[in-house]
This record gives C-alpha cells, structure tokens and sequence, in this order.
C-alpha cells in the first residue's frame, strides 16, 4: 500500500548536491510530490524537504539511497512520528465587484492575507497543510484565479524531536 | 612550496603509492601530462581508447584490492570513459578516474571538448567532483581516494579544469580527511549477530551465498573457516567466484541463471540462509516471487544497508563490513555450546549429493567439433588453477566461470553487473600489470573481443604477455542462444560476418597468432601458449568452436530458481 512520506534531510551545501538527490528520484523511479531546499543557519548545509509517495519497502529504499549519497549528512522520515507541516501558497485572484468583499471574506476565513492590491486584483498569502491550500482553492471561483505559486511542504518534527547534526 | 594543480595531481597520486595510471591524453589534461613526464613515481599506461584505460584500472583494482587510477582528457575523453566508470559502479569497484575540463571560465559556454563531465557521470559513480578552487585540490583528490576505497567501493571521478591545473597554492597532502557526512559502518550489530548465530546453529538445511562482497572485503578466510567449522553447503555468485574455493567438496559451484543444478537446488530449499556480500540479483534468484514460495530464513550480511531487503526481504539484516562480521560470528560459534545438528546436516547432504549427481555440467566430449567447455578446462588444466582469467561477456563468460575451477579470490575478472563486451583484454592488461609474473588468460569471444581489440597495440608497446582464449563460434553466443530458445531460431543480426584472420591480426600487432581448429590440438596449443618459451610473448588463440553450443543449465527470465532447463533435457 503507498502512503505519503515527508523526507527531511541535512546535505552538504555544494554545488550539484540537489541534482544527486533529484537524479537519484528519477534513476530509481521514486516519485516526488514536492521537494524544498535552502541553507540552514549553519551556512555549509543545507535542509530539503521531500514529499514522497510509496509502499514500505519503497520508501525504506528511498531513505537508504538517500542516506548513501556522500553528500547527505542525516535523514529522517516525519511521518513516522508527530510533526508539523507547512506550505506556503501565493494567489493572484481577481478582485473586482461584489466579488471583491466576497475574496477578502475567504481569504479571512482561511488565515490568509492580502499582500498585494490593485484595483482589480489581490494577492493572498496563506499557509497551512497542502490540504488546506487546496480547500482554499476549492472555496472560491476557479474563475477567479489568475495565477498561483507553492513552495512545497516543509516540516518539522514536534517536541524534542529534531535533525540536527 | 607553492605547487600548480598539475603538480598537485601528480604528487597526490604519488603521495597515495599509485604504481601504474592508465590514459590517454588531450588538450585539457596537457599541463597534468606534462609533469607526468617529469616524475618517475608511477608508470602512465597509454591505451588506445579511453574506455580501455578505465578498464584496466578497475582489473588492477580488482586483481590487487588497490585503488585503480584512470586519466582522461575533457568531452570525448569523459564520455569514453563513462562505460568503463559505469562497469567499475556496478561491480563496485574502487577507481579514481581524473577527467579534464574546459578552463573554469569556458564552463557553461560549450567550449571545445566540453562535456558536463560529473553530469554525465553522476547516476554511475559512487561520488564526483568538479574543482572550482585549486586550493581544493589536494584534499579533494584524498577524499576521493578514500570514497573510493572505503564503505562499499565505486569508483569516483574528479574533474579537473585547466586553468585549475596551472593555478598555484601552497601543496599540502592531508593524511586524511573527515567527512561528517560520511562514515560508512564498519562493525555488525551485536544483538543481529548473536540472533544469525542462533539461526545457523538451529539449520537443519543451511546454505552459504556468497557474492562479490566476500571477495571485495578480503573476507574469503573467514568465509572458509566460517564454513568448514560449521560443515554447511556454499554457492558463489558470478561475482564471488574464488571467494570459497572451488574445489572443495562443501562448495556447489555458482548459483542463479546459469549455476549449477544442486547450488540452485539447495538455495532454493534451504531453511536457513546466510548472505554474505551478494545482493539477490535478477540474475542469481529468477522471479523473486518464486523464490519466496519456499519458506527460509535468511540472515544477510552487507557493508551496504541498500542492499539489503531490496528485492528479497530478510529476517536478520547485518550491516558491516563482511570480514569483520563474519570474524565475530565466528568467535560466537566457538562460544556456542550447541553445534548444528549433525543426523539433519547429514540428511541435507545426502539430499545435495543427490542433486550433484545429475553432473549439471557435463557436456559432450566425443565431438569432432572443438566444444567451448573443453577449452576451458584445459586451461584450468594447463594452468594448473593458478591463473588470473579475465573475460568479455555472453557465453564464454559463463563457461569460463562454469568450467575454471577458481580456488583464490581476486583470480576472477569479469564484468557481472553491467555485462560489458570488450573488457576482457584491457582487464587482462590491468591484471598482468599488476602481477607480472602471473600466468593471465583473457577467455573472450571474437565478437566481445572486437570491442577493444585495439588495445593489442597496448600490449605490444608495454610488452604485457597476456594469454588471448578466443572462443571463436561465429556468433553472438549468447544472443544466438536466446534467440533460437525465445525467438523461433531467428538469429538476427547475431551471426558474426567478415571476421577478420585473428591470427594474422595478432601478428601485425606483433603477437603470435593461432588458431585451431581440431580438439586433439587444443591442449598442444596451450600447452605452448603458457610454455616458458613465450612467457614473455601476447599469444591470441583463436578456437573455432561449436556453432550451437548453448550453456546449461538454464534458468529462464522470469522463472524461478528451481525451474531450469538442464542439457540432457533438449
């Protein structure tokens, strides 16, 4: 049975070291759902966050090949244990009538918030789960949407449980 | 002192006691060529084709348990050499390859012979660098040193730009370099190991199977006492051959798509399982499914944690390094108060002596046809079991592993995982190198040996006396064979045209040519082939064999272990 995974992991913060990781996805025929990466405070490394979807034999191979890369200094699989996830999501909507209150309402509804007007559109800025972002674009009219961007999910574990070198 | 990159690369090379560098050059690797040419630490190897270089350094590496070094110049040197990096990989084998790059400034602008060399070479490495900083160099060159060597080996390419080369810093060779992201495990769990040994004292129908990993790991006296002591059954893979001796009673031979009746037997109806150093290939267990219709144990024992349960699930998983763990197995076993069940092992090798008693191998030696089989065992004859054999691939691959009985290990050189036609000869060449006083055969096939036939010039400048068995059948052999098995006998586009005359061939290269077509002849041929007269001397053999000789047994793709095809059925 495939479930989703949430892979984070520290690398070495070289040059090539994400087209190991995403070569490594497509030579073995894993799938990504989504994949983040940037520096963390310690400026040599950096963390990636990788959403994942496969049985228990496959991602327990993912974790190992990901764990061979030279590069890859830890990995750790956030699903198994409590975490949180976010993802951020920038939306361009129309903005223009009775429409107008009706999207900052939504917006509201879901935490979001406008960072950017004109008189015909907004931009809104929200965070939450992947599932969240897509309620969200479900609650208003597709016909609305002139452009969104995600950054992909990124996680954390919660409590005491971290990775950190 | 103040040293350019070009002296770096050499004096790295030098400081890590490399004896011979295989390459060829060209304009980005000029500047590394020419202090080559100063130095006399180590001995440059030119090879006619880059892929050839690449080659013989992975055979040194395998013949010596050294790390081989390769040097190839920028674009069509690096893509040359990506078969050759690509074979050393799947066999995991520890090489350095130097490739050169367009200066740092051209990068990106495809400049003359540029390629994206750690690109291109990525996905078949173990790990690669590009030197941005000359003041990287000498450390990158020992960290790929010791990636190479270490953990599960692989080869390592580093890239090296040109201006790189005539950049100066100040030249330092660190003793060793830490990497926090790598350190690969050394010593087996102790609590796993206690349990494996349980399991191997409570089999009553235990087996051993052994692959590359034992050979790789030096692991090969372990294994010996490991199995003598407990009396169980050992099968090698391709790959492992020589890692137990082949003429011991307690080992069945090779397993898997062409092994041996009562090896793939025995594997198949186990109870317990020891995998040491193999990985269950597609290749060595057939349809995994099948193979877990039996009910079995199995502990595995691998330095590489991605080994394990990757295609076969395992109840006991040991990662480590194969020598140190099978050695602390061993100290348990001697601790254990209980010892293996002697009334079940005996039923167990009572029932294994019966499936060796089929004689898998037998073949017919009334032929007035030279039968490829026969060549091969009167070169295990003829050279007593003392030789380093290399081989190309497809049939005579299989019968040479079939029919030489290799008692070492590191006596085996062939290219199991990526199934490389034409390493056959430039293996032979890295492996005499290495031993110069080693009798070395390279078993090959007149179409394989067309691959790399080039390197004859090699051996003619270096005077490498390699012993060329040329199973001459006219055909792709073992395309042929499955075609007539799996594709109605239409032999397309496998049957060999226009060969040339290997004899006169050798001969212009300045080699000694035979070629023989009688089975009476073959052992006269040998015999002179290895006599102290031509020690010195390449002598290129050429057998013309059986047309339609296939190699049995045969375990079809897809099918399982137990269900193979044996000669005496067609």
């Amino acid at each position: 049975m495939s479930t989703r995974h949430i892979i984070s992991l520290l690398m070495e913060n070289e040059s090539g070291a994400l087209s190991r990781v995403a070569g490594l996805f497509s030579a073995r025929a894993y799938n990504i759902e989504s994949l983040t990466v940037a520096p963390t405070e310690d400026a040599t490394m950096s963390r990636m966050t990788i959403v994942t979807v496969g049985s228990e034999d496959v991602i327990e191979q993912i974790t190992k090949q990901l764990n061979k890369l030279v590069d890859v200094v830890k990995v750790m699989d956030l699903t198994e244990g409590r975490h949180i996830e976010r993802e951020l999501m920038l939306v361009k909507v129309k903005a223009v009538g009775s429409g107008r209150e009706e999207m900052k309402r939504t917006a509201d509804i879901f935490r979001g918030r406008i960072i950017d007007v004109t008189d015909s559109t907004y931009t809104i800025e929200l965070t939450g789960t992947g599932s969240k972002l897509d309620a969200f674009l479900e609650a208003i009219d597709p016909a609305f949407i002139i452009e969104t961007v995600r950054t992909g999910a990124s996680g954390i574990g919660r409590g005491e449980r971290s990775l950190k070198v | 002192m103040e040293a350019t990159g070009a002296e770096i690369v050499v004096r790295c090379l030098a400081e890590e006691g490399v004896e011979f560098v295989f390459g060829y050059p060209g304009g980005a690797v000029l500047n590394i060529y020419d202090e080559i040419f100063k130095q006399n630490k180590f001995k440059h190897v030119l090879v006619r084709h880059e892929q050839a270089a690449v080659h013989a350094a992975d055979a040194y590496a395998r013949a010596t348990g050294r790390v081989g070094v390769a040097l190839v110049t920028s674009g069509p040197g690096a893509t040359n050499a990506v078969t050759g990096i690509a074979t050393a990989y799947m066999d995991s084998i520890p090489i350095v390859v130097v490739t050169g790059q367009v200066p740092t400034p051209a990068i990106g602008l495809d400049a003359f012979q540029e390629v994206d060399t750690v690109g291109i070479t990525r996905p078949c490495v173990k790990h690669n660098f590009l030197v941005k900083d000359v003041k990287d160099l000498a450390e990158t060159m020992k960290k790929a040193f010791i990636i190479a060597a270490t953990g599960r080996p692989g080869p390592v390419v580093v890239d090296v730009p040109k201006d790189i080369t005539y950049h100066t810093t100040e030249f330092e060779y660190p003793a060793t370099v830490e990497m926090r992201s790598y350190n690969p495990v050394v010593k087996g769990h102790t609590g796993q190991l206690k349990r494996a040994v349980q399991m191997l004292l409570e089999a009553k129908r235990p087996m051993i199977y052994a692959g590359g990993g034992v050979v790789l790991g030096d692991a090969s006296g372990q294994l010996v006492e490991l199995a003598r002591l407990l009396g169980f059954p050992v099968t090698n893979t391709l790959m492992g051959l020589g890692g137990y001796p082949a003429t011991d009673r307690q080992n069945l031979g090779m397993l898997g798509m062409h092994g041996t009746y009562e090896a793939n037997m025995a594997m198949q109806h186990c109870d317990v399982l020891l995998a040491v150093g193999a990985r269950f290939d597609d290749r060595v267990i057939g349809n995994p499914g099948h193979f877990a219709r039996e009910e079995r144990r199995i502990i595995h024992v691998d330095i590489d944690p991605s080994s394990i349960s990757k295609r076969v699930k395992v109840d006991v998983p040991i990662v480590g390094d194969v020598r140190n763990v099978l050695g602390e197995m061993l100290s348990l076993i001697k601790q254990a108060k209980e010892k293996p069940e002697a009334a079940a092992l005996n039923a167990w090798w009572t029932q294994i002596e019966l499936w060796r008693s089929k004689n898998c191998l037998k073949y017919n030696k009334q032929s007035p046809i030279i039968k490829p089989q026969y060549v091969v065992e009167k070169l295990w004859e003829v050279t007593k079991g003392d030789a380093f054999v290399t081989s190309d691939v497809g049939q005579h691959q299989m019968w040479a592993a079939q029919y030489y009985k290799f008692d070492q290990p590191r006596r085996w050189i062939n290219s199991g995982g990526l199934g490389t036609m034409g390493v056959g000869l430039p293996y032979a060449m890295g492996v005499q190198l290495a031993h110069p006083e080693a009798q070395v055969a390279c078993i090959t096939g007149e179409s394989s040996i067309q691959m790399n036939i080039q390197e004859l010039s090699t051996c003619k400048q270096y005077r490498i006396p390699v012993k060329v068995v040329m199973l001459n059948n006219r055909y792709m052999g073992m395309v042929r064979q499955w075609q007539e098995f799996f594709y109605g006998s239409r032999y397309a586009e496998s049957y060999m045209e226009s060969l040339p005359d290997f004899v006169k061939l050798a001969e212009s290269y300045g080699h000694i040519g035979m070629r023989i077509d009688k089975p009476e002849d073959v052992e006269a041929a040998l015999k002179e082939a290895f006599s102290p007269a031509l020690k010195e001397r390449l002598v290129f053999m050429d057998f013309q064999t059986d047309q339609t000789e296939n190699v049995f047994p045969m375990v079809e793709g897809g099918k399982g272990l137990s269900e193979m095809i044996l000669a005496e059925e067609l």
